[in-house]
């Protein structure tokens, strides 16, 4: 009878916890968080893109995109912050391996790659204003800036959190907290990626090819 | 603290993989980028490219942008339709739907407006 009831009352605890797991992990949380700021992020880089849109044709008698924009430029840009975002990739199996040596390794690549674009980028625009092609010249350019210049921007605050999480994994080793910035690190520097997709192809290559 | 970790092993937060050996994720890694430059160096071609009818560039460009995008959410983000999954899904769903929306309306409504209004020029005459 006692057993009876022992395994009736382990029956029920199993249930209850397969029903009521408990609150989730901090890591989840924060990652979740994390992730819904990064989609708010996307719907502000929405309305820079619909901006664009609508200001495509309006040159004010101005240079077109398609005068303005060098694709083989735009080539070596995308391929920097593709294989920098590789490189994260690599970053978050070595911290979630706790090596520190391929992590640091990691992730100056990834810094070296973005701080590439980032120069090939500054050096796009400088030659644009140059030319008498900057952001007060049309509509067209300063919706351009804008858009391209939001996602620099993102950049450059990725490449100087990125230079944080490197420091403090040296100062304070993988400790939870650490690990939880640096999964948001990574959502973050992918999330960029994914914008840039977008930036190239709607503005480089259909400004271009139209 | 292992109890804790079984219980919650279903649980993902968004850029989690479930335990998988190291050259696996490296694995998923290498696939994710070789998909992309093979995506990327598509649109650079076709967009350049006399070879096929000229229309059709604009929307080759658009569809091989938003697969892009998809091999970046599933490959480097990790966001898969597994249930336990959901809520990122869920999320990741309302932001495409309010993008959508902001774009899509947007264009349309701008369209709408430039075909109903007279030329700028008519405007000038008619304000003297």
């Amino acid at each position: 009878m006692s057993i009876a009831v022992a395994h009736g009352h382990d029956a029920d605890l199993i249930g209850l916890e397969a029903e009521h797991p408990g609150p989730a992990p901090k890591r989840i949380v924060t990652g979740y968080g994390f992730w819904i700021f990064l989609l708010s992020d996307m719907v502000m880089f929405s309305c820079f893109f619909a901006a664009y849109a609508v200001l495509l044709g309006q040159t004010a008698g101005g240079p077109t995109g398609a005068q303005l924009f060098n694709l083989r430029n735009v080539a070596v840009e995308t391929a920097c912050l593709l294989f920098s975002s590789f490189a994260c990739g690599m970053a978050s199996i070595a911290a979630e391996e706790r090596n520190y040596l391929w992590f640091q390794i990691a992730m100056a690549v990834t810094c070296l790659l973005g701080l590439a674009f980032l120069t090939i980028e500054f050096r796009e625009f400088a030659d644009l204003v140059a030319r008498g092609a900057g952001p007060s010249r049309s509509a067209f350019l300063s919706a351009f800036f804008t858009l391209v210049g939001c996602h620099g921007g993102h950049v450059s605050a990725g490449i100087l959190w990125l230079l944080t999480m490197m420091a403090q994994v040296s100062a304070k080793g993988f400790r939870a907290d650490i690990r939880r910035r640096f999964l948001c690190f990574a959502l973050f520097w992918h999330a960029l990626d994914i914008i840039w997709v977008a930036v190239f192809s709607v503005v480089y290559l259909l400004g271009s090819a139209a | 603290m292992s109890d804790v970790e079984l219980h919650h092993q279903a649980d993902l937060a968004p850029g989690d993989e479930e335990g998988v050996s190291v050259q696996l994720r490296v694995l998923g890694y290498l696939i994710g980028l070789g998909l992309a430059i093979v995506l990327t160096a598509t649109s650079f071609f076709i967009a350049g490219t006399d070879l096929v009818w000229q229309p059709s560039i604009p929307v080759a460009i658009i569809v091989l942008a938003i697969a892009q995008m998809g091999v970046h959410l599933v490959f480097f983000l990790h966001i898969t339709t597994g249930a336990d999954n959901t809520n990122n899904v869920m999320a990741l769903a309302f932001g495409l739907l309010i993008v959508f929306l902001v774009i899509g309306g947007s264009l349309w409504i701008m369209a709408n407006l430039n075909q109903h209004m007279l030329p700028m020029d008519q405007i000038m005459q008619m304000q003297r």
